[in-house]
């Protein structure tokens, strides 16, 4: 792909180079939700981080508050929704508590976005070309002209046959793959260093999945962009992510590196989980099954969130709440891994 | 849930329970009336499901995917009657049951099928308590009379299904996801079915929900002898849960097999191409065929083989010449390709 | 897997309480407009209802009028008689009493012609909507023929066909049933309509497609599983048309084809003071105009709170 010619000056080179510098850092985050029946807290002090030219994933299952995670980052959380807590840093720079129009103006240009659903993220009365110009002259002193042909570039660059022609189409009259397409253009038009894609696959087919996942990330390792994937299908994690962080009840159970977590789970959900997912050329037993579901916010159990699921639950876990620790080559918030316990354990076994 | 380490598999006696043949289904999907007479426009039909056969055998289950639109849904619903045959018939235990032209002849067979839905939130009546949802297929058939009758046997329902008795006394809004399809199992058993139509049944639920629901349903199977016929888009599910497996395009079925054979040794492309689609685990990193395109829109499908224009393998006979069925083994596969022997095998073992 | 729901026993005090909790009672209390409107229109409910033992006299018996007490003015005026506190009209009715007994006309009148309403829109649309094709085409299309006259002319000409059969002298009870039919017929599209859309909602959604495959008749179907879950937007339609009906009923009295005149409602009230209003009678008129506008209101008021309560999107 011949890409970012006429941008090359505003955003830097082609691929930038894999770095240790985070691009995101996420400290003690915590989203609230004032309620008329109290305060949930649908993100509780979570942090991580997402390296340059990194794919985190980002699982769970719903109400787990990944997809609250990403909103609250990008700053369009609801209201009442708030950020009750904590720091979010992009390149070192803190973001959290920005102004409104200045946010604006980053969402876009420093952090691209994609949402599940493409239809709603594009708006039905404007052409695909006026969404990608109106984003790409907003974040850069382009011309008209010069923005046009940089979105021609773009709907190329994500596999739009017949660009010229597209171009002047509206939303509706674009598949759903190829609606996606034009959301992924509209998310790197300003060269982001971050793009956020919550659920991006999840309204597709199969066999489009495969393609727009395939997309999102040679476009990313292209343009040297870093990733926060969130999704609950592990299986997208696993073909995509570097790293994955699975979420449960506002908490980060474990992060680790994709493959570790896959193969080799450290937190008692992780496992649960895996084995929860049915695989072809496995067994046609019954699957591992996590007893009881998931806790609504208004009633997070004390402790660790997981204990009344959790079969390997002690004492310990229902009285204090486990912080995320060493465990393999992983992190678990799971008091399975602090080693005084591993210490004690042995001394009384 | 029960440890019965039941050999999987049909515990079929080959008897066959309900058969599908050369079904048929056309919507009209014309302007109204007054609109076509004004603007001119032809009548517009969408061919649903076109000249589909199957058997299902008795306690076994068959499986349909298929990407959205290919008309997995429309068969589940021309099963149970809901909607009328356009062409061929559906025989239930030799009966053909379009020969059967009242309500009340209809009831006797009526009460021996059911329905599970895809989603939990709408498929249960929102004003009425649970017992009476259970419920409603025992007093519509007038299986138990009197009220306790009535009640202890929802009780025993709701207990069949991992829920407590007391439960019945609530409101569908007071559960979560995964006990609603809990609720819709008991009500599809309230009749005592032998064959339940399960339309994507877990593709609303959470992984690990997933993963409770599909034991269940495999507990029941084996319990009280059930047939499925089974709807999904998910590969991983089907390969658990099903017997036999059939692919669908565009209304057509494509290929059938057992299901083992059909995901180890696929014939047809499009089954080819969408298990390559899926993302994968077990992060293999095996060389994929990138597939390309989009299915196409069912109200002017391609000549020929409607999957020809996607199809690597396509010549000129596929674009013009339907494929018959062709017998492979157990099953059938419908491609010229594959009659020809002009198909590579494929690569994985 | 689940919490133990109450004891049988406790059920009734479990529900008041979950009454108490629910949203819309919540959305009620955080209202101050709407609790007052709810008083007003609770006031009125009971003048209504117990208009013989509160108000002073009864204007409809002529027995009890005396044309010596024509024209009297409010209490506080000049020359007031502490028996007529709002003063009294041209044949000696008190206005306070007739504005009472004038309420309870008004409220049964649009009361009964809402439901009149209700039942034949609700209808119609439930049948529209479920059973499609022609016969939605049918009914939609003299709705909206229907839709493109004004209701006080649908009304008016109901009201002038039904007496041009029954004769002027079909006076009494009959002219009662006359002005509800009329008015009734005059807002059933916006049930059939609201309802036929809902209808159409809901009849895809599974719990009714689950009915179905039981093999449950179309008509049990509607009755017993579309009809309970398109009720809300009907509750919210007859709030707002209780208040129209009311002013229309006033408008058809005012116009003189109303309510017999003996028995004079709100409308018939300031048709009456109008005659007056420029001799300096202005009270037959005021008093009654403004019972209408602040019942009209309130009932307005709470129809608007209601339509916001029930709407999701708006919580």
């Amino acid at each position: 792909m011949n890409e970012t010619t006429t941008f090359a000056d505003s955003a830097g080179a082609t691929a930038r180079p894999r770095g240790n510098r985070p691009v995101l850092e996420v400290e003690k985050l915590r989203v609230e939700f004032p309620t008329r029946k109290g305060t949930l807290r649908a993100v509780d002090d979570i942090s991580f981080h997402i390296d340059e030219g990194e794919v985190l994933g980002v699982v769970g299952e719903s109400g787990a508050g990944k997809s609250m995670t990403g909103t609250a980052i990008i700053g369009l959380l609801e209201p009442p929704g708030r950020i009750a807590g904590g720091e979010v840093r992009l390149e070192g720079e803190r973001i959290d508590n920005l102004p409104y129009e200045k946010m604006r103006r980053y969402r876009g240009a420093r952090i691209g976005m994609v949402f599940q659903d493409p239809l709603t993220s594009l708006n039905p009365l404007y052409t695909v070309g006026f969404h990608l110009t109106e984003t790409i002259r907003t974040h850069s002193d382009l011309s008209e002209k010069q923005a046009r042909q940089r979105a021609l570039d773009l709907l190329s660059e994500v596999g739009i046959p017949a660009p010229e022609r597209r171009i002047d189409q509206y939303p509706h009259q674009f598949s759903g793959g190829m609606r996606q397409r034009v959301v992924v253009a509209l998310a790197l038009c300003a060269n982001p260093r971050l793009i956020i894609a919550d659920e991006p696959t999840t309204a597709l087919d199969v066999s489009i999945q495969a393609q727009i996942i395939r997309l999102l990330q040679r476009l990313c390792r292209e343009h040297g962009a870093s990733v926060m994937l969130i999704t609950h299908d592990m299986g997208v994690i696993a073909e995509t992510a570097d790293r994955v962080a699975v979420m449960y009840a506002g908490r980060i159970a474990e992060v680790g590196p994709v493959q570790e977590v896959v193969k080799n789970a450290q937190h008692p959900y992780t496992e649960g989980l895996m084995g929860a997912i049915p695989t072809i050329g496995g067994t046609h037993e019954d699957l591992v099954q996590i007893k009881g579901s998931m806790p609504r916010l208004t009633q997070i159990p004390s402790g660790c969130a997981f204990h009344p699921r959790c079969p390997k639950a002690f004492d310990r876990c229902r009285r204090e709440r486990p912080e995320l620790m060493p465990a393999g080559r992983s992190e678990a918030a799971c008091w399975l891994h602090d080693p005084a316990e591993k210490g004690r354990r042995r001394g009384n076994g | 849930m029960a440890e019965v380490a039941a050999p999987q598999g049909p515990v079929a006696t080959g008897e066959t329970l309900l058969s599908v043949r050369d079904l048929g289904k056309t919507f009209d999907v014309s302007a109204p009336f007054l609109n076509r007479v004004l603007q001119g426009q032809p009548r517009v039909h969408l061919t649903a499901v076109d000249d589909v056969s199957f058997d299902i055998p008795r306690g076994s289950t068959f499986s349909l995917v298929g990407e959205s639109g290919c008309g997995k849904s429309t068969v589940a619903r021309l099963v149970v009657g809901l909607y009328r045959p356009s062409q061929g018939r559906v025989e239930f235990e030799g009966t053909d049951l379009a020969r059967i032209q009242t309500r009340r002849q209809m009831a006797p067979l009526r009460r021996k099928w059911a329905m599970i839905f895809q989603d939990p939130y709408a498929s249960l009546n929102p004003r009425w308590r649970v017992a009476d949802i259970v419920a409603e297929p025992i007093r519509y058939h007038g299986l138990l009379s009197g009220g306790q009758a009535i009640r202890t046997r929802v009780g025993e329902l709701l207990e069949l299904v991992g829920l407590s008795a007391l439960d019945g006394e609530k409101y569908p809004h007071e559960f979560s996801g995964g006990q609603r399809q809990r609720i819709s199992i008991a009500r599809a058993l309230a009749s005592e079915p032998d064959f339940i139509v399960c339309d994507e049944p877990t593709s609303a639920l959470d992984v690990s929900v997933q993963a409770q629901i599909l034991n269940l349903m495999k507990r029941l199977q084996r319990e009280l002898g059930l047939t499925y016929l089974f709807i999904s888009h998910d590969l991983a599910v089907v390969y658990h849960i099903s017997d036999y497996v059939g692919v669908m395009y565009l209304g057509r079925l494509v290929e059938w097999s057992d299901a083992r054979l059909l995901f180890s040794n696929p014939r047809h492309p499009y089954t080819r191409m969408l298990l390559d689609a899926i993302p994968d685990l077990e992060m293999s990193g095996r060389a994929r065929t990138p597939v390309g395109g989009e299915v196409p829109s069912p109200i002017a499908p391609p000549a020929g083989c409607h999957f020809n224009p996607r199809c690597p393998f396509a010549d000129e006979r596929c674009r013009s010449e339907t494929p018959m069925a062709l017998k492979v083994g157990v099953g059938e596969v419908r491609c010229h390709a594959v009659e020809e022997g002009r198909l590579p095998e494929p690569e994985s073992a | 897997m689940s919490v133990v729901s109450s004891l049988p026993g406790r059920r009734g005090a479990d529900m008041l309480r979950r009454a108490w909790d629910s949203d819309i009672a919540y959305s009620f209390r955080q209202s101050k407009v709407t609790m007052v409107a709810a008083a007003v229109t609770l006031v009125y409910f009971v003048f209504a209802l117990f208009a013989p033992w509160i108000a002073p006299h009864d204007p409809y018996d002529l027995s009890s009028v005396s044309l010596m007490d024509s024209f009297m003015p409010p209490v506080w005026e000049e020359g007031g008689d502490p028996r007529f506190l709002l003063g009294s009209d041209d044949q000696g009715r008190g206005i306070l009493s007739t504005i009472i007994y004038g309420s309870r006309i008004s409220l049964a009148v649009g009361f009964a012609s809402v439901i009149f309403a209700a039942v034949l829109g609700v209808t119609l649309g439930l049948i529209a909507g479920y059973a499609g094709g022609a016969v939605d085409a049918f009914i939609m299309r003299v709705a909206e023929v229907q839709l493109s006259f004004p209701a006080i002319l649908i009304a008016l000409l109901i009201d002038g066909v039904a007496r041009g059969v029954l004769g002027n002298e079909a006076q009494g009870d009959i002219a009662y049933f006359v002005i509800i039919l009329s008015i009734g017929l005059s807002f059933w599209v916006q049930y059939a309509r609201t309802v036929r859309g809902s209808c159409m909602v809901e009849k895809n959604k599974e719990y009714v497609q689950a009915a179905r495959v039981i093999g449950v008749r179309p008509a049990l179907v509607v009755f017993r599983h579309v009809l309970p879950n398109v009720l809300g937007p009907v509750l919210v339609i007859a709030t707002i048309t209780l208040a129209l009906a009311i002013i229309t009923e006033a408008t058809l009295s005012f116009l003189g084809v109303g309510v017999p005149p003996t028995s004079p409602s709100l409308g018939t009230m300031i048709r009456i003071g109008n005659d007056f209003l420029f001799s300096g009678e202005w009270w037959i008129t005021i008093f009654p105009g403004v019972a209408l506008a602040v019942l009209v209101l309130a009932v307005n008021l709470l129809g608007d709170w209601l339509r916001d309560a029930l709407n999701p999107k708006l919580r």
